[in-house]
């Protein structure tokens, strides 16, 4: 499933170093209100691929309060979780991110990273 | 949600609410637990699609295991068509897949996935019953057991605030029997759990249900079988019949007018329980078959549980000894027959209730009950619901058993004697090298019976008492009984003849006398007879003589 650019309401984040057609990781961040648990996930994952994937990445940010119907396609059933649609394979880590190590290996970044 | 009385939801599977008296507690959480294969699933689907099909109230299922068109599938053998009450939007079916490899966990999370998924499928159907499908699927995916069982608990006051009807299923634990499943979640679930289980004994296996607790509500206690069949899932509460069924003293004929005689009343009572109970050969059958006979003939229907023939074998056979059923069979009679060995106790009381209830027999005949082979205190139980369940429809039933040894009262037959009513017990005896049948009615509540052991013959024209003799030599039957007979007839031949010899002889010596009589009667009448003449003479000398005298006296005179 890679779903890159899907029609529904999220939060589109392009590459922050704005070096467009490079989105080598596709991220989809599923919360459920603004929740500090939500909060501190999208904080965290924004650092994180800021400092790990510069300019390789895009995050959707799905709040499941407002579209319920998209957490069965992912299998969501803990919030936060992140999923990784690109590249394949399709990876999942849950929890608010605060362990960047835990989310590098869930993710598999830690090889791409530039050393 | 409830008012003064706990209000319930009705399953729609058969038996479960006569058990529960109503259903699942409405708008709470019900604990489903069981082993691998205990039908925990399919009893779930049956109370969301019944639900929809028959109390209109729509329904959600998330599922941990099977995927929507899996549990379609499954169910559809039993006529629900899954997918198009999906379409109609009656049913939500979200199948949540639980990765088998476990989730990298990376810092703070809670369940509200599960919540906003639960939710949004029980509004998109406005559903009233919840199934969790099997909920203790997380454990293999969340490791963090603490912050699991905290979410489970908020799901289960999240399912009674919404007021929704839940059954959440739980694999049964393997270790603790006192834990009812694997991760001790019976304790968020505290109105009602339920126990499926599902036994192998003697390589035939039962599935049964129990109702470990039910808060706020009378339920029955025991373990009750249930069924899953092509009809679907059928709990057999048959135990809850009780005592209390109504009694008839209107009596039907045994079939043998013979027996009726023997019997006080002229029959058995309808609604009783007849054991026809006698050794290999004694002819259970026959008895059973007159009965069947008569009972078919008054237009009654009458259903025949055969363990031992097929139903085209019973025909001939009883054919043989006067009894056509071929006529009945497929109208008033059914012949229903099965292999003992085919299915456990359970399995063939279930079938047998189930066709009691679509066949509505006013007479039944079970034949023969010591097929049935179990552990004896199952067997016992087995033929008590089944006795009650015929009691309480007011079916007269008749049981076969053979008899294992010349002793006229088995173990299994006085096991099950008390369950009976009228025992008829058929025996032979040997002797003198043939084998003759033998009646006698053991018991008979309410009626005067006949103490007396019948001989009985089986012929083409049926069944036929003949009067044993009970005399000096004890009793016989068969030749025995004839030559005794014949020497009876003998003797009192011989003692009419003597009697008669000796009245001849009377009459000869009366004869005889008389004769001499007679003879001494003319010997004194000669004898008297010689006096008179001899009188007469003598009268006649005097005469002459006075002559003489005065003619002698004349002559002196004259010459004087």
């Amino acid at each position: 499933m890679t779903e890159q650019d899907s029609p529904t309401p999220a939060e589109l984040e392009p590459n922050a170093a704005g070096t467009p057609g490079a989105c080598l990781y596709s991220l989809r961040l599923y919360v459920a209100g603004e929740t500090p648990k939500s909060m501190a996930a999208i904080r965290n994952l924004r650092a994180l691929c800021a400092t790990h994937l510069a300019g390789e990445y895009s995050i959707e940010v799905i709040d499941l309060r407002i579209n319920p119907q998209l957490a069965a396609a992912d299998q969501i059933l803990a919030i936060p979780t992140v999923v990784r649609h690109l590249p394949a394979p399709f990876r999942k880590v849950i929890g608010d991110l605060s362990d960047t190590e835990r989310v590098l290996v869930g993710l598999d970044i830690r090889t791409r990273a530039p050393s | 949600m409830t008012g003064a009385v706990l209000s319930k939801s009705p399953t729609g599977i058969s038996g479960f609410d006569d058990v529960t008296l109503g259903g699942l507690p409405a708008g709470r959480p019900t604990l489903m637990c069981g082993a691998a294969g205990c039908g925990k699933t399919l009893f779930a689907m049956t109370f969301l699609v019944e639900g929809i099909l028959k109390y209109g109230e729509p329904g959600v299922l998330v599922s941990f295991e099977e995927s929507a068109e899996d549990l379609a599938a499954n169910v559809a053998s039993l006529g629900y068509d899954v997918m198009s009450l999906i379409e109609q939007k009656k049913l939500a079916i979200d199948h949540v897949k639980i990765d088998p490899a476990g989730i990298e966990d990376t810092g703070e999370y809670d369940l509200e996935g599960l919540f906003v998924r639960l939710d949004y499928a029980i509004k998109s159907v406005n559903a009233k019953r919840v199934v969790l499908d099997t909920l203790e699927a997380l454990f293999a995916s969340f490791p963090d057991a603490v912050l699991l069982r905290a979410e489970l608990r908020r799901l289960f006051d999240w399912l009674k605030d919404r007021g929704v009807t839940a059954i959440v299923t739980a694999e049964r634990g393997t270790g603790d029997p006192n834990q009812f499943t694997r991760h001790g979640i019976e304790e968020y679930v505290s109105d009602c759990v339920i126990l499926l289980d599902n036994r192998v004994e003697n390589q035939v296996t039962t599935r049964r249900l129990r109702i470990v607790k039910y808060r706020g509500s009378a339920h029955g206690t025991n373990e009750y079988p249930f069924l899953i069949d092509t009809t679907g899932i059928s709990v057999l509460p048959i135990t809850s019949a009780g005592l209390a069924h109504l009694t008839s003293s209107d009596v039907i004929s045994t079939g043998i007018a013979d027996l009726d005689s023997m019997l006080g009343v002229g029959g058995y009572f309808v609604g009783s329980s007849v054991l026809v109970s006698g050794l290999a050969g004694t002819g259970k059958t026959t008895f059973a078959a007159k009965f069947v006979e008569a009972r078919c003939a008054l237009g009654e229907r009458t259903l025949w549980f055969a363990f031992e023939e097929s139903p085209e074998q019973i025909v001939r056979n009883m054919r043989s000894v006067g009894v056509d059923l071929a006529h009945c069979l497929g109208g008033t009679l059914r012949i229903e027959s099965a292999r003992p060995s085919f299915f456990g106790l359970e399995m063939h009381l279930a079938r047998m209730y189930r066709d009691i209830d679509l066949f509505k027999p006013t007479a039944v005949v079970i034949d023969p009950i010591s097929s049935l082979r179990g552990v004896e205190s199952e067997v016992h139980a087995t033929l008590l619901r089944l006795v009650d369940l015929l009691k309480s429809r007011g079916i007269t039933a008749v049981f076969t058993s053979l008899s294992s040894t010349d002793q006229a009262s088995s173990i299994n037959d006085r096991s099950i004697s008390s369950l009976m009513d009228t025992w008829i017990s058929l025996s032979h005896i040997e002797t003198n090298g043939e084998r003759n049948r033998l009646v006698y009615v053991l018991k008979s509540r309410g009626m005067d019976h006949s103490n007396q052991v019948r001989e009985y013959q089986i012929s083409n024209e049926g069944i036929a008492m003949v009067p044993a003799y009970i005399g000096a030599g004890g009793v016989l039957t068969g030749s025995a009984r004839l030559a005794q007979e014949a020497q009876e007839r003998d003797e009192s031949a011989a003692r009419d003849e003597l009697v008669m010899q000796k009245k001849r002889e009377l009459a000869r010596r009366r004869k005889a006398v008389e004769q001499q009589v007679a003879e001494l009667q003319s010997t004194l009448d000669a004898e008297a007879s010689e006096l008179d003449s001899l009188i007469e003479h003598s009268d006649e000398h005097k005469r002459l003589q006075e002559a003489d005298r005065a003619r002698m006296a004349q002559l002196r005179r004259t010459k004087e």
